[in-house]
């Protein structure tokens, strides 16, 4: 186990990194907005409009798809900058696969790694083994199966992955409609027929024990957040209705006429998705929203979402 | 690694009295009150079944505890209250704390963990800031947990840029004491508070701290209960109870407890 603070130290019985911290600190930013930032200045920003953490990075995912070629994790230097910048969680991604740049992250103290298919993926067959680290992580999911399989490799927040970069917010309803529509189905089965759980676990891909944990709770076992295409306060607030526990805003806020009230916008909407009232006070006069791709019209090989095992 | 500790159990129900303080007990006799048990409200349209009025002759009052729910963990502490017997609902607008007759809607009030800067920002644009302050300054027996403790704090030594607090607890509070996520640990606190019908010297509390705040500076009147290390985690003053850690998550529901017992003291008192 890593080096506690001092503090911690002087109690006998402390415990880190274990599943539950993990999963506490993302129930603790439950309801509440992620912000993609590529500058201690727009950390600042989204610390000041509400944002419940950050996600430090060199380029949102807009610019990597436009600019193309390999996408890594950022600068250490930069991740740096942005923590000692801000007093909110610190979020960084690492490549799918690549555990060095995790351990560099956690090394960085960054409150939470995102192993991200934003970036360019490290390994084509191999997630990271998340339960080596006292960090936590959260990872993309498109589908329950998706989602299991990262919990089993120690993930402790789950994102749908909707489509980064695009403004375009209907791979993001669709992948959190898929992961709730598949709970509800294994929770039907629990109920009528639980033999059967075990040939979902089979469809699903995932072990039996965690497919019957949610088949019975109705639930996945960590926070689910949405992403991918989140671009206005409506956006997020569909997102909070179909289900989310919270949301990511890549390149919306900052691609956008006005960020700064953009993204308080955002977060008023998320906290109050079920007032239509507060919504129309969020969305007047906040400027062009960015100016978006259609996901229809992205040839397959460039759909990040696509990427993940 | 440790082994993940299940956030079901209730380990401490079975070492604690079953205390006859507790207005539960109560209102498992009681016909009258058992019906609210039973409705599970969302979103603000909370009426308690019996106000904290007129009627406090009628010996059976189910506590209604209002939790705090703009953004944090909140579902966690509303299964703490209910597991408790006590109805939990969500406090989202001024509406929610007082009735348009000036009644109390809620008997206790708990401000849960989040991001404290989110919530006070929140809580400021959405009218809430004051009708809050209030409500505890008028004797609302309320429970702060994390970024709750936070916000209640007389002063934040690292606040974010303009977050402000309410100023209900003689303390000061440094928000990110313990480091970043890295540090986060469960740990058993001793109960260093004095005894009462709910928890005492032998008791401990099961905590988990994630990314905790300490209590750098408690007033005169403010009673220290519990530490970790050095670090003053856990504190009294009059109706308010902040801590800087989960219990909720941990499944020990001690300081609920404690919370209800005000509340039920706090209704026959001014019912």
């Amino acid at each position: 186990m890593t080096e506690t603070s001092q503090p911690f130290a002087q109690n006998p019985t402390p415990v880190t990194g274990s599943p539950l911290v993990k999963r506490g600190l993302a129930d603790m930013l439950k309801g509440g907005v992620i912000m993609d930032v590529v500058t201690p200045e727009q950390a600042r920003i989204a610390e000041d409009a509400g944002a419940v953490a950050v996600m430090a990075l060199e380029r949102v995912p807009a610019d990597i798809r436009s600019q193309g070629g390999v996408a890594r994790m950022s600068d250490p230097d930069l991740i740096e900058q942005i923590i000692e910048t801000v007093s909110i969680p610190v979020m960084a991604k690492a490549r799918i696969g690549h555990f060095v740049e995790a351990q560099v992250l956690q090394h960085l103290k960054v409150d939470y790694i995102d192993e991200s298919e934003v970036l360019s993926p490290a390994d084509y067959v191999n997630h990271i083994d998340k339960h080596r680290f006292d960090v936590p992580f959260v990872c993309g999911a498109t589908n329950l199966g998706e989602a299991l399989r990262r919990i089993t490799e120690g993930a402790a927040m789950i994102r749908s992955k909707g489509e980064a970069g695009t403004g375009d917010v209907s791979e993001a309803t669709k992948h959190i409609r898929t992961i709730r529509a598949q709970i509800a189905e294994l929770q039907a089965t629990y109920a009528a027929a639980p033999d059967a759980l075990y040939v979902k676990a089979k469809e699903l891909q995932a072990p039996y024990d965690l497919v019957a944990e949610v088949a019975r709770t109705g639930s996945l076992p960590v926070v689910l957040f949405t992403a991918g295409g989140v671009a206005t306060p409506a956006d997020a607030a569909m997102m909070m209705q179909l289900g989310a526990d919270g949301v990511f805003v890549g390149s919306g806020i900052f691609k956008s006429g006005n960020p700064a009230e953009r993204a308080r916008a955002i977060v008023a909407a998320t906290a109050y998705y079920d007032d239509p009232a507060r919504i129309a006070d969020a969305s007047r006069g906040l400027g062009e929203a960015m100016v978006g791709i259609n996901v229809s019209d992205l040839p397959a090989p460039h759909r990040l979402a696509e990427r993940g095992w | 690694m440790s082994e993940p500790r299940s956030p079901h159990s209730m380990p401490g129900d079975a070492a604690l009295p079953d205390s006859a303080a507790l207005p539960t007990s109560g209102a498992r006799t009681g016909g009258a009150a058992s019906s609210s048990l039973q409705g599970t409200d969302r979103g603000g349209a909370a009426v308690p079944e019996q106000r904290s009025g007129a009627h406090s002759d009628r010996a059976v009052t189910t506590p209604v505890v209002g939790v705090l729910a703009l953004q944090g963990g909140v579902i966690e502490h509303m299964r703490a209250v209910e597991s408790l017997g006590a109805r939990a609902v969500k406090v989202r607008a001024a509406e929610d704390l007082v009735d348009a007759a000036g009644h109390p809607r809620i008997n206790a009030l708990i401000l849960p963990g989040g991001e404290s800067s989110t919530v006070d920002r929140l809580c400021r644009t959405f009218g809430l800031f004051e009708p809050l302050r209030d409500a505890i300054r008028g004797g609302l027996p309320t429970l702060g947990t994390c970024a709750g403790l936070i916000m209640l704090s007389s002063r934040i030594q690292d606040p974010a840029p303009g977050q402000r607090s309410l100023g209900v607890l003689d303390v000061t509070v440094n928000r990110n004491a313990f480091g970043s996520q890295v540090a986060s640990a469960e740990v058993d606190l001793p109960w260093l508070g004095p005894a009462n019908d709910v928890v005492g010297p032998d008791d401990h509390l099961r905590a988990a701290f994630i990314r905790a705040p300490e209590v750098t500076r408690a007033g005169q009147d403010v009673e220290v209960l519990a530490k970790h290390g050095d670090a003053v985690v856990a504190v009294r003053q009059g109706n308010v109870l902040g801590i800087s850690f989960h219990p909720e998550l941990m499944g020990d529901t001690t300081l609920h407890r404690l919370l209800l017992d005000d509340a039920a003291r706090h209704l026959t008192q001014h019912g």
